[in-house]
């Protein structure tokens, strides 16, 4: 989507989203393995859903430039699963996301169509980047995950409501729900779609003032 | 009121504080390498923005780059076009430095920030690069970040962040001769986990760090990211100094004194309070193997592939079952008795000076074993390759049987053509034995530079501490 730099709006808001959840039930699940290495090499910041998850989702060697339609898929893996076609929130394990910085997880992950996802806690930096895209990282404690995990195995077409303003996952009937915590920045820039840089821009004075002070006490730092 | 290293670094850097805890924090030093910063730049250009201060921009070429026929260039065209991309933005826009492919000083950006003395004690450092924490080690509060966030810093010269709970890792005691910093990383890893960090700033401290040489503490900041803390220290000490000392972009003169001066406050006072110390006996440790796809997955070299039917729960078990199926493994396996395929010494981990003195000190009149298809050695950078061919190492390593390759990235994350095929396995002296991270199919196992070349020799796992 575009950017709109007159608002500083550049994210798709997030008010209240239902969607279908696909469950990702492994531990650990590190960015190397949301989007290898080989797809690192695009200057841009889309395009990056097709090979979300590549070595899981595809039975054979997935390069830059592959017509992904025509790959073999591997019919063992779960987003392959024709009862999670079209699942917007990602049910994940504990510390989601870790090891490299590399923002093209998220990419990948909002290029494919999710826009929340629910562990019981995600790595740092995949944290801070999935809230740069709009893409909602829920923590929820461990045992709300596993029943998470047993209702979307129970129940085909499980979906879930998630209300960012009421801090509340939800069955679509209602009959289960969570609540959970996120930083009020942080709830406040998802809402609005915000650019940070622009609201950090509003404090341009006292940066330059701050800047300029520790440049004069530590000139080696110019 | 005492404060920790942490709480100095943090409170020097904040511009102003929200309510909530929310800070703009001050960058003093930006590394950008060419795989997460071309978005960043486009975003700038986009929004019409300028850097806010170009003199904080260090820049290089490293991931992409071949380690081998410089004179080729780089053969991969999309390879090609990051770098360029790079090479287009630091003309357009400006840095401090910048070291592009081919030029001499050019290397891994977590080698040549501390080299150049880019990195200096007391300074934030950030870098689209989760091994920022590597920066640490000199009383920097260093750290990863992504895209979006480099962009930010490019248009802010701040982050806005919150402050991280403070944990300590206290190693008492002296790590046993052939046991090193990077056995000591994946030792602390192995039982704090790969998610302990999650949400902590770790400063590592106590008998054995005050022990390790900078690069050594550089080994050991640089795997803090391993245990999930996006940043690792240690206190400056006459060490630091005495590495930053006459680096081309470290302070001179006047300037040098006010500096150190000022450095030498970069310590936890005494009595400062942590969220959560863990405190560690160097002396019983013992080099290091990991054997599964978490860097959390290691035991001792005399140890033996686990068994997953001892695992305390379900998801751990099914863990280590997932792990031995891609690793190829059996249960209970002595470690020694894994063989291997390929040897990889390099990365931001493992390619400074001395981690190649120590693995040269074990293939020095050994062979590389038959069955080893490869064993590659990977400089840091132009710079160490020129220190080591000045000692001779590179000889010590080809009559070996190794190539010696130019410096980059390399066979640690497999972007250019350094990679693993399905099934092959790597002893390796990077941080990341993730599935497919050194080539789809690949099965890499952690070690030291000098259980890498031991391993090399040998053709398999052995202490090197038998080969001395």
């Amino acid at each position: 989507m575009c950017v709109d730099f007159v608002s500083g709006q550049r994210m798709q808001p997030f008010l209240v989203h239902t969607g279908l959840v696909a469950p990702l039930d492994r531990a650990n699940v590190d960015t190397d393995a949301i989007i290898p290495k080989q797809f690192l090499k695009s200057i841009k910041r889309s395009g990056f859903g097709p090979n979300l998850f590549d070595a899981w989702r595809y039975l054979d060697r997935g390069e830059p430039g592959m017509d992904n339609a025509g790959r073999p898929r591997n019919p063992q893996f779960v987003l392959n699963e024709p009862r999670y076609q079209g699942a917007s929130i990602l049910l994940a394990r504990r510390n989601f996301g870790c090891g490299s910085s590399r923002e093209h997880a998220p990419w990948a992950l909002c290029d494919f169509g999710f826009r929340a996802l629910i562990a019981p806690s995600y790595a740092d930096i995949f944290n801070n980047n999935c809230y740069k895209n709009g893409l909602l990282p829920i923590v929820l404690p461990e045992a709300q995950v596993d029943r998470l995990f047993a209702d979307t195995a129970a129940f085909p077409g499980f979906r879930l409501t998630i209300d960012l303003e009421g801090q509340r996952v939800s069955t679509v009937d209602g009959s289960l729900a969570f609540d959970f915590e996120i930083e009020p920045f942080r709830k406040h820039c998802l809402k609005h779609g915000l650019d940070d840089i622009g609201l950090t821009l509003q404090h341009a004075d006292a940066i330059r003032t701050f800047e300029t002070k520790r440049l004069a006490e530590q000139p080696w730092l110019a | 009121m005492q404060r920790t290293l942490y709480d100095k670094l943090w409170d020097s850097h904040v511009v102003r504080e929200e309510a909530d805890g929310t800070a703009l924090l001050y960058i003093d030093r930006h590394l950008v390498h060419e795989v997460t910063s071309p978005q960043a730049y486009e975003g700038l250009r986009l929004a019409g923005r300028r850097p806010w201060r170009v003199e904080s921009v260090v820049a290089t070429a490293d991931h992409n780059t071949p380690t081998k026929d410089w004179n080729l260039g780089i053969t991969d065209p999309v390879s090609r076009t990051q770098v360029e991309t790079l090479d287009a933005n630091i003309r357009e826009y400006g840095a401090k430095a910048y070291f592009p492919f081919l030029d001499r000083r050019q290397g891994i950006v977590h080698v040549i920030g501390p080299e150049q003395g880019a990195t200096l004690p007391g300074m934030t450092v950030v870098c689209g690069d989760s091994h920022t924490s590597t920066h640490g080690a000199f009383a920097a509060l260093a750290f990863g970040i992504g895209t979006s966030e480099v962009e930010h810093v490019l248009a802010t010269q701040c982050l806005l962040m919150k402050k991280a709970k403070s944990m300590l890792v206290r190693v008492d005691g002296c790590l046993p001769p052939g046991v090193t910093a990077k056995d000591l990383a994946l030792a602390v890893i192995g039982r704090l986990g790969t998610a302990a960090g999650t949400g902590y700033a770790i400063e590592f401290g106590g008998e054995a760090v005050r022990a390790l040489s900078m690069e050594a503490r550089m080994t050991l900041c640089n795997m803090a990211i391993e245990a999930g803390a996006r940043s690792g220290m240690v206190a400056v000490d006459e060490r630091t100094i005495d590495y930053v000392r006459g680096r081309p972009l470290a302070p001179t003169a006047a300037n040098w004194d006010r500096a150190v001066a000022h450095w030498r406050t970069l310590v936890s006072d005494d009595g400062a309070a942590f969220d959560v110390t863990h405190v560690f006996d160097a002396s019983t440790m013992s080099p290091q193997v990991t054997w599964g796809t978490s860097p959390e997955m290691v035991v001792p070299v005399d140890g033996r592939v686990p068994d997953p039917d001892r695992a305390g729960d379900a998801t751990r078990r099914e863990g280590i079952e997932r792990a031995l199926a891609y690793m190829g493994l059996e249960p209970n396996a002595p470690m020694t008795s894994i063989k291997i395929d390929k040897v990889f010494i390099g990365s931001c981990t493992n390619s400074r000076i001395e981690d190649l003195r120590e693995a040269a000190a074990v293939a020095r009149g050994r062979r590389v074993a038959g069955n080893v298809r490869l064993a590659m050695v990977v400089p840091g950078s132009g710079m160490v390759k020129a220190q080591a061919e000045a000692e001779g190492l590179d000889r010590v390593f080809v009559d070996a049987g190794f190539e010696w390759r130019e410096p980059g990235c390399s066979m640690c994350l497999a972007m250019n053509d350094d990679r693993l095929e399905p099934g092959e396995r790597c002893a390796s002296t990077s941080n990341r034995n993730f599935e497919g991270r050194q080539g789809a199919g690949g099965r890499t196992h952690l070690v030291s530079p000098a259980m890498a070349a031991a391993a090399a020799v040998e053709g398999h796992f052995v202490d090197v501490r038998r080969l001395r």
